[in-house]
């Protein structure tokens, strides 16, 4: 059936658009903490730039996945690859405002410096980039081996923010000069956390997508 | 698949009107549906799709007997009907019918009768009534059907003068009038326009509250929009059974998937 056969190739180029859109947001966590570690100002001014054009494909998303829903009445995988694609375009965009907010806190840092090299925050927003390309290529991919690994990754993300969080406050209540240094990491920790989050709903969210099984909220097994 | 305990359904405790077990049917020697065990619950609509040549309008068509009406044509397994076994020989299908009306796809209202006349046709099979009694029926059908306020000041005109979603609604006040218990619709609204239809799916909404209702339809939005249960039947065989909810958003079986998404039959 012709019409079947364009519906599909709709369906494909709403994930690819997702991906996409996802790839960027990826790329944005990372020249976020890029920019805060190496003090580089013109590099967190494109990331508060670049997120524009989240924005920009949150809409567009939306925009298809409405279309969609209106033109071909979908049922079963292709309802579910259409909202949970709408959600996906939904979390996106918030990681990619949250990325933003990383390069703001960079531009502050870029000013004031680092109170030492960063560690754990890198390896954070390795982690949530890393989380987020496996729950986009579970999505892609329809395949929910994919997002395995992301609940340990989420884990790992919220144990470094605590040890971030403890160290610095170790710092300030020893020495309160170093303060205006040290609340905007205290916020990028907390941001990538977020991120980590967001990251954790997608993959939810796809597992919803492709087994028809509600796991968010506690609501069953993750894999 | 057997029984809805099989499949758990996790729904509040329905009456079952219909229980249907191992239901096989014939036409001479093509079988056209195989070991068919489904239930009907009391004051739900229960939706039956699949494919052309799928078995579903046979099915419905063995819940009154009216498949046996046909020239080498038989069937053999139970269906019962509130604990009664209907294919039980010697079963009175008269009383059946009077329990099990019928409406079909294109809308037969009988050519040569007033609108009247062909609502109060199939009571007057069943005994005689007076002319006051007939009036309450007619009115009272027409009214459940949700066509008396268009027809009211018509009644005399003839039944084929009326649109075809109007007729179908007075094929529906005719099957109304017997006061049947159960209804069954062979795709009632392929033959009508979205507006008729929704009239006809709002209808079938109330009638629910009073009756129980089984509908064939190709349309599989329509079945996600009226039914509580949907039957989903390939090739004779009932594939899958299950809350209408589940069927649209998340089938478990792959055939009743491609078929709801519109990648077969």
């Amino acid at each position: 059936m012709h019409h079947q056969i364009l519906f599909d190739q709709e369906i494909e180029e709403l994930k690819g658009r997702i991906v996409n859109m996802g790839e960027l947001v990826g790329r944005l966590i990372a020249r976020s903490v890029a920019a805060l570690a190496q003090r580089d100002k013109a590099l967190a001014k494109q990331v508060i730039k670049d997120d524009v054009e989240v924005d920009r494909l949150e809409l567009e998303i939306d925009d298809r996945c409405i279309n969609l829903i209106a033109v071909r009445q979908p049922m079963a995988i292709d309802l579910r690859t259409i909202t949970t694609g709408m959600r996906i375009a939904t979390d996106l965009e918030r990681i990619g405002d949250l990325a933003e907010d990383i390069a703001e806190r960079a531009l502050e840092l870029a000013e004031l410096g680092l109170i030492k090299p960063l560690v754990d925050i890198p390896e954070m927003a390795q982690l949530a980039q890393e989380a987020l390309t496996e729950a986009l290529a579970a999505f892609r991919n329809g395949d929910v081996l994919q997002v395995k690994s992301i609940w340990d990754k989420e884990k790992r993300i919220d144990s470094l923010r605590d040890h971030v969080q403890d160290e610095l406050m170790a710092t300030m209540e020893k020495d309160s000069s170093t303060v205006r240094k040290e609340i905007p990491l205290l916020l990028v920790a907390r941001h990538l956390e977020r991120i980590s989050d967001h990251a954790t709903n997608i993959a939810e969210d796809v597992i919803y997508m492709i087994q028809a099984k509600v796991v968010k909220h506690g609501g069953g097994e993750k894999t | 698949m057997d029984s809805v305990k099989d499949i758990g359904i996790s729904e509040p405790q329905r009456i079952r009107k219909i229980d249907v077990f191992k239901l096989n049917a014939w036409f001479d020697d093509k079988q056209a549906l195989k070991n068919i065990n489904m239930k009907v619950y009391e004051n739900q609509v229960t939706a039956i799709i699949g494919p052309s040549g799928c078995g579903k309008s046979t099915f419905i068509r063995c819940l009154n007997r009216l498949h046996e009406t046909v020239s080498g044509a038989r069937s053999s397994g139970d269906i019962f009907l509130d604990g009664e076994n209907i294919l039980r020989p010697g079963f009175d299908e008269v009383v059946l019918r009077r329990k099990v009306g019928m409406v079909f796809q294109k809308p037969t209202p009988f050519p040569t009768m007033s609108i009247y006349e062909n609502v109060a046709a199939g009571i007057k099979l069943y005994g005689r009534y007076s002319r006051s009694d007939l009036d309450r029926i007619v009115e009272r059908s027409l009214k459940h059907a949700a066509l008396w306020d268009e027809v009211k000041d018509v009644l005399a005109k003839p039944g084929p003068s009326l649109s075809g979603g109007q007729q179908q609604r007075l094929c529906i006040a005719r099957a109304l009038a017997i006061e049947p218990e159960v209804i069954l619709l062979d795709e009632p609204c392929s033959a009508l326009d979205p507006i008729s239809t929704g009239k006809i799916e709002e209808l079938l909404h109330k009638l629910k509250k009073e009756f129980t209702i089984v509908i064939v339809t190709h349309n599989m939005q329509q079945a996600a929009r009226v039914a509580d249960y949907t039957g989903f039947f390939l090739l004779g065989e009932l594939l899958e059974f299950d809350v209408t909810k589940n069927i649209f958003t998340a089938p478990r079986n792959k055939r009743t998937e491609e078929y709801v998404t519109g990648r077969f039959g």
